[in-house]
C-alpha cells in the first residue's frame, strides 16, 4: 500500500544489485521497511530466499523502521569473499 | 635511525605509538586475497607479532591477487611461504604460521593469545564462527570481505561485547545455495588489495590509538566508481540469542551453512569441476564394489573410514562424492559439511551406476 505518490531511492549492493538489474532504483515510497521488503519480494521473487539488511538514510534498520518521502534505502547482503 | 622513522615524523604519531605496534599480537585468518596485503602492511608498519592461520597451499589461480606468492611457490603451504618471505625481509618482527584451518575446537585457544583479529577468510561459516569466538572472548575483530567489484569493512567488538559485532549487521548467515566465492564470481586483484589494506589501516590505528576506527560503522566500497559509503550500525538486541555465551555453548553451535537438501551434481559437472586443482573426487564405496573408476582421477575411502581420513581433504575446497547409486554419497556429504567448516561437499547424482561406459 503506497502512502502517497512520493518516491524513495533504493541502493542495491552485491548480489541484490544483480537480482534487481541495477544498483540504483527509484520506487514508490512504502510506510516502513517491512512493507518495503514485501513489495520487493513480490516484484523480484528471487529476493525471497536471500539474506540482506536494510538501511534507511545510511542507518541500518534492526527492526521495522518508518520510511519517509525521499528517504534513501540500501539493501545490504553480506559478502564472504576473501 | 630505524626503519620506522617516517612513522615517527608523521604528525600525531610518534615513538610511543610505534612502541604500541611493536608489542601488539595480531592474528590474521587466511593468507589469501585479503590476508596478503594485510600482512604486507602490518609487517611494514612494525606490528611486532603476527600469526597467520591458513591450511591451504598456493595454487596458480591464486596469483592474480594473493600478492605474497609467485609461480615457484605453487604447491607449497601458504603459511610456509609467508614465514620465509618475511624472514628474509625484516629483522625486527615475528611472523608465526599455523598450517591448518581454524575450527571450533582450536579457535578459542588461538584467538585468546592475540590482541586483535583480522578476518581474511573466504566463507561465511568461518566468519560467523570467528565473530562468535571474538565476541565471547571480547577480542576486537576487523571484518573485511569482497564480492565481485565491491568490498565491506567494519571494526567489531571495539570495546568488548557491548560494541557492535557481525551479527548486529548480518544476524543470520545465508544458506548454502545463496553463496558464490571467488572461483565462481571472479575478482580483480586490486579489490582485495584495497580492502585488505583498509583492514591493516584499521588495525594500525586501533593498536596505536591513532585516529578513529569503523566501530559501529559498515564501510562499503565500490571499485568501479571508487565510491565508499559508511553506514551507521547500532547494537541489535534481537540477535542476543543468536550467539554463544560460554565456550561450551560455542562448541555446540553448528556453523555449517544450512542446506535444505545436499547439493547434487551430475557426472558432466564433475568433469568440468575436476579441471580445478582445489576440487577432489571421493569414491566412498567399499573395496569390493565394481566397476572401479579407472579413467578418472579420484581418492577412494570407504564411507565408514572417511572421518578418519579428514586430512586427505585438507588442501581441497570442494569434495565431489560418489557411491554406487547416489544414496550414501548424500549422507556423507551432509555429515562432512557439518564437520569440515568452509569446504563444499557435493553428492554425484545416481552414483557410479549413472556414469556412462566410456568414462569408467
Amino acid at each position: 500500500m503506497h502512502t502517497t505518490n512520493t518516491k524513495i531511492t533504493i541502493l542495491a549492493f552485491g548480489v541484490i544489485a544483480e537480482k534487481l538489474g541495477d544498483k540504483i532504483l527509484i520506487l514508490p515510497q512504502t510506510e516502513d521497511t517491512n512493507q518495503l521488503k514485501k513489495e520487493l519480494v513480490s516484484s523480484y521473487p528471487e529476493l525471497e530466499n536471500l539474506k540482506f539488511t536494510i538501511s534507511v538514510n545510511k542507518k541500518l534498520a534492526t527492526a521495522n523502521t518508518a520510511i519517509s518521502p525521499y528517504d534513501e534505502i540500501a539493501l545490504l547482503p553480506p559478502f564472504s569473499g576473501g | 635511525m630505524d626503519r620506522f622513522v617516517r612513522q615517527y615524523s608523521l604528525s600525531g604519531f610518534g615513538q610511543e605509538k610505534q612502541q604500541k605496534l611493536a608489542t601488539a599480537k595480531v592474528l590474521i585468518i587466511g593468507a589469501g586475497g585479503l590476508g596478503c596485503p594485510a600482512l604486507l602492511y602490518l609487517a611494514a608498519a612494525g606490528v611486532g607479532h603476527i600469526t597467520v592461520v591458513d591450511g591451504d597451499i598456493v595454487s596458480l589461480s591464486n596469483l592474480n591477487r594473493q600478492v605474497l606468492f609467485g609461480i615457484s611457490d605453487i604447491g607449497k603451504p601458504k603459511v610456509d611461504v609467508v614465514k620465509e618471505y618475511f624472514s628474509q625481509k625484516y629483522n625486527d618482527i615475528q611472523i608465526d604460521g599455523l598450517p591448518f584451518y581454524l575450527s571450533q575446537e582450536n579457535c578459542l585457544g588461538i584467538i585468546e593469545n592475540h590482541d586483535l583479529v583480522i578476518d581474511g577468510s573466504d566463507n561465511f561459516q568461518t566468519r560467523y564462527m570467528v565473530n562468535d569466538a571474538c565476541t565471547l572472548l571480547e577480542k576486537p575483530l576487523i571484518m573485511g570481505s569482497i564480492f565481485q567489484n565491491e568490498g565491506q569493512v567494519s571494526f567489531l567488538n571495539a570495546h568488548g561485547s557491548k560494541s557492535v559485532n557481525y551479527r548486529d549487521i548480518f544476524p543470520e548467515p545465508p544458506e548454502a545455495h545463496e553463496v558464490l566465492n571467488c572461483s565462481e564470481t571472479g575478482v580483480l586483484g586490486v579489490l582485495p588489495g584495497i580492502i585488505g589494506s583498509l583492514q591493516a589501516s584499521e588495525a594500525i590505528k586501533f593498536l596505536a590509538g591513532y585516529g578513529e576506527v569503523l566501530d559501529g560503522k559498515l564501510l562499503i566500497y565500490d571499485l568501479l566508481i571508487h565510491n565508499s559509503t559508511i553506514f551507521e550500525v547500532e547494537k541489535n538486541p534481537e540477535t542476543q540469542g543468536h550467539f554463544p555465551k560460554t565456550p561450551t555453548e560455542f562448541l555446540r553451535m553448528n556453523y555449517a551453512l544450512s542446506c535444505g537438501t545436499v547439493q547434487e551434481i551430475t557426472w558432466e559437472t564433475v568433469a568440468d569441476l575436476l579441471t580445478e586443482e582445489d576440487n577432489l573426487l571421493l569414491d566412498i564405496r567399499e573395496p569390493h564394489e565394481m566397476p572401479k573408476l579407472e579413467k578418472i582421477d579420484h581418492t577412494q575411502i570407504p564411507m565408514s573410514e572417511v572421518e578418519d581420513h579428514l586430512e586427505d581433504f585438507a588442501q581441497k575446497n570442494r569434495i565431489l562424492i560418489c557411491c554406487q547409486s547416489g544414496v550414501r554419497s548424500v549422507k556423507t556429504a551432509q555429515k562432512l559439511s557439518s564437520i569440515l567448516i568452509g569446504k563444499e561437499f557435493f553428492s554425484i547424482k545416481g552414483g557410479v551406476n549413472a556414469l556412462s561406459e566410456n568414462l569408467k
